[in-house]
């Protein structure tokens, strides 16, 4: 076998070179590694030099986040009998019991003249949805520390697909909700159209709090312990079900501060019409909420990710 | 365009240890319920203050620096081929680590000028229960590969690992050559401008060695391409690079041209051979049972500098059980190589159907007996192993040597000279005359 021609070497025998056959490297590879300006394409590695390309990088490992998506989805039904079903189930068995417990035995009040069903299963998507992405994303570091100890690519992208996954499963709980509409014979108001903006606010806290539970979650593993309590706890802390209009005035505004108040009551107000209120002020602290939370999230995040590999 | 595509100037990482005060050897001894509580109340005190002031939470009262990696610094340009090469726990893993972004240095900078890719592990992510087909593409992407290029490539990968009859089964199904051939088939594929691999090709068979290192050779010298090369295969590294750094306890203590370096590793491994066994710390095992020394014995139990081909020859090693209780069902094993690296002989107490050791405490002597020395003339390395009922107690790389001199093997009065290979094998020559 050849050997390698060391370019150090000023003589070099030509038969060699011939063997080695070095190609050049074609005009493509040039401007993978020249970015719009044709300035090259440096990184500095530095203690503490967070990198100027974060952003950039992430953009460009955004196939990454569909493919990690993609992977605990299929991989959660393979082998199983009823597979894609049990996303079915879950959520219809769970506004059955809730409906019975609070409905009818608690006899707590529905909004307006919606049925107490559809008011429950209103609420508890979102929160089901909220449920599940923190659960999933504060584990998701963790879980993948055999990618994140081997492979670069940014960290962000973990905890974010964990969240997707739990979107995947709130999407077909809607698919469920609009056939209990259709069953009802509940036609929703023009409020159904600022829907896609309270799913928004739900996805950006389970978000937000997933990326500060994570990020401390690698370092303190306490939080596996804390977070399936706080979900317990939340469950009942937030209007899933009951409707927020139960809760004392006093107490309302400290109440609105739980991030996911403004996402369900919105949800319900956009999908029951006008028979669910919507208590302005709650919601926009809510809405503050949830934006402090993102922020200290990825921020959270952004200062811990550099040594997730040590620690993890 | 500048042509060199990688600088490291001082690049340095440190990681912090804990270590229990009260703790001896590797493990607990008795104390008392009050010194438990005690301890328990002041680590969770410590650990309060730790975590207030944002300090990492660790294991131990007593916290030991530990540099990994110190002022490491080198150049690398474009097309250039450098070999890693050093002992186990030199910081070659970290270096290949902090360029590969996975962690940050502590000190020091390094500047690569192009898309780098890592091979740290063969098979990184692959999931047990998607199929061939799955992994490939789930592979791929988080290789940094994009869907587009990896659907161009699919028919080569395939056909490169071999495994196109069980695409669609769930890789758990795999038998172990199967799965390293697609793992190492994705990660072949890639075309990053700098390559870092690390030695991924020490694991696998010897027919997937050979492949992979040829497919290596082949991105090194036919496409061009930057290659960070880390292994212990110095036949590999001479064969694939054009330079080399040597690197020990995290310092960079030679480069250059690989010859030298090759030449200069396997000096400093003589060199730590020749560390009293007691005092080597590159050990791995729980440490209850320890190689203290060896000495090179012949027949009759006496000391000699060197074997002879032919004649008995005893490896006396001593162990020492600092445990205070009865030890069960000692293994030990040792593995003897050449000088150029190459395992020649394994002498296993296993395979001679001694399981029933047992072991006292203090110290105890076992002599490994060979009774007709077959190894050609030369210097040797030996890497001693022990375990305990199935677990590992104490394996050290590289614990001993020992030298072998020609000897009258054959009783014809004629001796194998050094630089002969391989061993001497009792043989006849029969010769008939045939019409």
């Amino acid at each position: 076998m050849a050997r390698h021609p060391n370019p150090l070497m000023s003589t070099v025998p030509t038969d060699l070179l011939k063997d080695a056959n070095v190609v050049p490297m074609s005009n493509k590879d040039q401007s993978l590694r020249e970015d719009f300006f044709g300035r090259e394409h440096e990184l500095i590695i530095e203690p503490g030099r967070t990198a100027r390309h974060y952003w950039r990088d992430l953009w460009q490992y955004r196939e990454l986040f569909q493919v990690l998506a993609w992977r605990d989805v299929s991989v959660r039904y393979k082998q199983t009998v009823i597979g894609a079903g049990w996303a079915l189930i879950r959520p219809c068995v769970m506004m059955g019991v809730f409906t019975l417990v609070f409905g009818k035995l608690a006899k707590l009040p529905s909004d307006g003249a919606a049925p107490y069903a559809l008011m429950v299963f209103a609420g508890m998507l979102p929160w089901s949805f909220f449920s599940t992405a923190l659960a999933d994303a504060s584990g998701s570091l963790v879980g993948n520390a055999n990618l994140i100890s081997k492979v670069y690519f940014p960290r962000l992208i973990v905890p974010i697909a964990a969240v997707m996954v739990a979107f995947v499963d709130f999407l077909i709980g809607f698919a469920i909700l609009v056939v209990l509409m259709i069953w009802y014979q509940f036609a929703p108001g023009w409020q159904i159209l600022l829907l896609p903006a309270f799913a928004a606010v739900a996805f950006l806290a389970s978000l937000g709090v997933g990326l500060w539970i994570t990020a401390l979650n690698v370092k303190y593993r306490d939080f596996r312990y804390v977070i399936p309590f706080i979900l317990q706890l939340g469950l009942y802390v937030s209007p899933v079900g009951f409707s927020s209009n139960i809760i004392p005035d006093n107490w309302r505004l400290f109440y609105s501060m739980n991030p996911m108040v403004g996402a369900i009551d919105g949800f319900r107000w956009c999908l029951l019409g006008g028979e669910s209120q919507l208590y302005l002020p709650g919601l926009w602290i809510s809405i503050a909420a949830t934006i402090l939370f993102v922020w200290l999230g990825v921020r959270q995040f952004r200062k811990m990710e550099s040594s997730f590999a040590d620690l993890i | 365009m500048s042509d060199t595509i990688i600088t490291v100037e001082n690049l340095s990482k440190r990681y912090l240890v804990g270590h229990h005060a009260d703790q001896r050897g590797g493990f607990a001894t008795y104390t008392a319920l009050r010194d438990v509580i005690g301890r328990e109340a002041r680590n969770m005190a410590r650990r309060a203050v730790d975590l207030l002031r944002g300090r990492q939470i660790l294991d131990g009262a007593e916290v030991d620096e530990f540099w990994a990696l110190k002022d490491v610094s080198f150049e690398l340009k474009r097309g250039q081929v450098l070999g890693i090469v050093g002992r186990n726990g030199a910081g070659k893993s970290t270096l290949l680590k902090i360029l590969s972004r996975i962690t940050e240095p502590t000190e020091g900078r390094a500047i690569l000028r192009g898309r780098v890719a890592s091979l740290l592990e063969v098979g990184t992510g692959f999931h047990p229960e998607l199929t061939g087909r799955e992994n490939i593409y789930l592979n791929g992407a988080i290789l940094g590969m994009k869907r587009e290029e990896i659907r161009r490539k699919f028919d080569e990968i395939v056909a490169f690992s071999g495994v196109e009859r069980f695409l669609d089964t769930p890789v758990k199904r795999y038998s172990s050559g199967m799965y390293m051939r697609l793992a190492f088939a994705v990660a072949a594929h890639l075309e990053p401008e700098i390559l870092v691999v690390d030695e991924v090709l020490a694991v696998g068979d010897a027919d997937f060695q050979k492949k992979s290192l040829g497919k290596l050779h082949d991105v090194a010298s036919k496409q061009g391409r930057t290659v960070l090369f880390v292994s212990h295969n110095m036949a590999a590294v001479e064969n694939m690079c054009g330079s080399a750094v040597l690197l020990e306890e995290g310092r960079c203590i030679a480069q250059g041209a690989t010859t030298r370096i090759v030449q200069e590793y396997l000096r400093e491994m003589t060199r730590a051979a020749t560390t009293p066994l007691e005092q080597r710390l590159d050990r791995e095992g729980s440490g209850e049972i320890r190689f203290i020394s060896m000495v090179s014995e012949g027949a009759g139990n006496s000391p000699v500098s060197a074997f002879r081909c032919g004649e008995e020859a005893i490896l006396h090693f001593v162990m020492e059980n600092r445990t205070g209780r009865n030890l069960q069902k000692l293994r030990t094993a040792i593995k003897i190589f050449n000088e150029g690296g190459s395992c020649v002989a394994q002498l296993d107490s296993w395979l001679l159907g001694q399981d029933a050791w047992e072991v006292f405490p203090g110290r105890t002597s076992i002599r490994v007996v060979v009774p007709r020395m077959t190894l050609t003339p030369g210097r040797y390395r030996i890497s001693a192993w022990a375990a305990l009922n199935g677990n590992v107690a104490d394996w050290i790389l590289d614990a001993a040597l020992f030298d072998v001199e020609g000897g009258d093997y054959y009783g014809t009065g004629r001796l194998p000279t050094t630089g002969r290979v391989g061993f001497l094998l009792d043989h006849q020559i029969l010769t008939e005359t045939t019409q």
